[in-house]
């Protein structure tokens, strides 16, 4: 029914309306188009003032690298972060869709937003969506309650722990953490660690790369480091690849003189 | 009889139960780049090897030297590499020994079309690209197909990495698809034909997840092999 008051305006949350269509195409033969993935490092740590997250920047389409320097450590609220990795619009979406309802919640609520909240909001989310949202992530941030990190699986199970990794780099960044993670790290020697955590998931996972970005949270202040270390230098190429003037062949628009004009007159329709 | 084995596997569907066919083959990741000159070819190959997300060695030649003037370099499944030039290895002394001179690389690269297509329904899963200097004195580069399709070329770019190197070599070594008169086009000496190989594979490390960590750049002209290292990303 339409009324005039309220057209009809498309349903909120997914469309799913080319799932059936799209499900005979696959088992047809057809191959879909490839996602970007972030076949990531992921990493966050609780240390003595409060919590450091870093992740690396490598986009990946399968075996190709589609963006050299992405930015993992999404934005949640003032005082909370989050690392994804997965389908990169994914991650991107739901920590984005996650931060508007965090922030009406402040706004609601007039406090500062814990996170737990947030954990929750993800985790119900996620949990909805069967798995089929596929975002991993790392969540951090310092509340009221003291410094808090989660890592979320994509079906929507949560561990709080002191320090966590995702990603397909997660256990390359693990021993670096198993090996030398303790209670009440100095902020210098926490920012190290995860720095030498995401370096061993860039240099020994193919799916993660380039540079390591950092964000420390603390108990009344935030420090986004992009691009905290470029660890890995371009290589120098030896010769010049410019081309020189007039290399491509081209038509010059005095050549397309026109020679026919051509009138279109629209079908009758029934 | 063995508790896992297939028959006891029931040929309908079962709720938990999975049986996952054998699977021989495995991609090993890798790229090989060779360019011919007039008295001599240019073969280059990164030394990574990988498989999945994982790097298995850094430092792999991918380069094998099947006589003093014939390299052959192989990527693909490194383990059908290892199977693949060890036959054609072995071939080649036979022929050593019944002929008593060393094999050409026109007859090399005659006989890895054949060693392969041999194995026709059940192919060696690999690329390779065949470099060497033929009976005048020429660069010479074959390149192959997994099954034994062979082809003489002047440049080629094969493995991982292949699709995303041979329009630049097509660009900077055949000069296509620019508007140069033949005078303009500078020969191709030694040093701009190893410049673009290297170049090349900066490139590639660059998109590419499989090429990376070094190039190993073999140099056959009528002198020898000279042998080149070059560096690339770790990552």
């Amino acid at each position: 029914m339409t009324l005039d008051t309220a057209p009809d305006l498309p349903r909120a949350g997914f469309n799913f309306d080319n799932c059936r269509r799209n499900a005979a195409l696959i088992q047809g033969g057809f191959k879909p188009p490839t996602m970007t993935k972030t076949g990531t490092t992921i990493v966050g740590i609780i240390y003595k003032d409060g919590v450091i997250l870093g992740a690396d920047t490598r986009a990946t389409e399968g075996p190709i690298v589609s963006d050299k320097n992405c930015a993992k450590i999404h934005y949640l609220a003032k005082n909370i972060y989050c690392c994804g990795a997965g389908t990169a619009a994914d991650t991107e979406m739901t920590t984005d869709l996650i931060s508007s309802q965090l922030e009406l919640h402040r706004l609601n609520t007039e406090r500062q937003v814990p996170v737990v909240c947030a954990n929750n909001i993800l985790k119900q989310m996620l949990f909805r969506y069967q798995g089929h949202i596929s975002a991993a992530l790392v969540l951090g941030g310092v509340d009221k309650y003291g410094p808090h990190i989660y890592s979320i699986h994509p079906h929507g199970s949560s561990d709080k722990l002191p320090y966590a990794t995702m990603g397909s780099g997660s256990l390359a960044a693990m021993t670096v953490f198993e090996s030398r993670w303790k209670p009440d790290l100095s902020e210098e020697e926490g920012k190290k660690l995860v720095r030498d955590a995401i370096a061993s998931g860039i240099f020994n996972d193919l799916g993660s790369g380039s540079n390591v970005d950092l964000c420390v949270i603390r108990k009344d202040s935030t420090e986004y480091l992009r691009n905290y270390e470029l660890a890995n230098k371009k290589g120098e190429r030896q010769l010049d690849y410019r081309f020189k003037k007039g290399t491509t062949l081209h038509t010059t628009l005095k050549d397309l003189e026109i020679t026919e004009r051509v009138q279109v007159v629209p079908m009758e329709v029934s | 009889m063995n508790s896992f084995g297939i028959e006891q596997f029931p040929d309908y569907k079962v709720p938990g139960v999975q049986h996952v066919d054998f699977s021989p083959y495995e991609s090993n990741g890798g790229s090989i780049v060779a360019i011919a000159g007039d008295d001599f070819v240019v073969i280059a190959a990164d030394t990574r090897l990988s498989s999945g997300y994982s790097i298995h060695s850094r430092e792999q030649s991918k380069l094998f030297e099947m006589s003093p003037k014939t390299v052959l370099g192989s990527t693909g499944c490194w383990c059908d590499t290892l199977s693949l030039t060890g036959l054609v290895k072995v071939r080649m002394q036979m022929y050593e020994h019944t002929h008593m001179k060393t094999m050409t690389t026109d007859a090399v690269a005659q006989m890895l079309s054949i060693v392969m297509y041999n194995r026709r329904f059940f192919p060696y899963y690999v690329s390779n690209i065949l470099a060497g200097l033929d009976k005048d004195g020429k660069g010479a580069v074959y390149s192959y197909d997994p099954i034994g399709h062979c082809e003489r070329a002047t440049y080629r770019a094969g493995g991982s990495a292949g699709a995303l190197l041979q329009p630049v070599l097509d660009n900077q070594i055949g000069y296509k698809n620019q508007n140069l008169s033949l005078d303009q086009l500078p020969p191709l000496t030694k040093e701009r034909a190893v410049a673009v190989a290297s170049d090349t594979f900066i490139s590639a490390a660059e998109r590419d997840i499989y090429t990376g960590d070094s190039v190993l750049i073999n140099i056959i002209t009528a002198d020898g092999i000279e042998k080149r290292e070059l560096q690339l990303r770790k990552d």
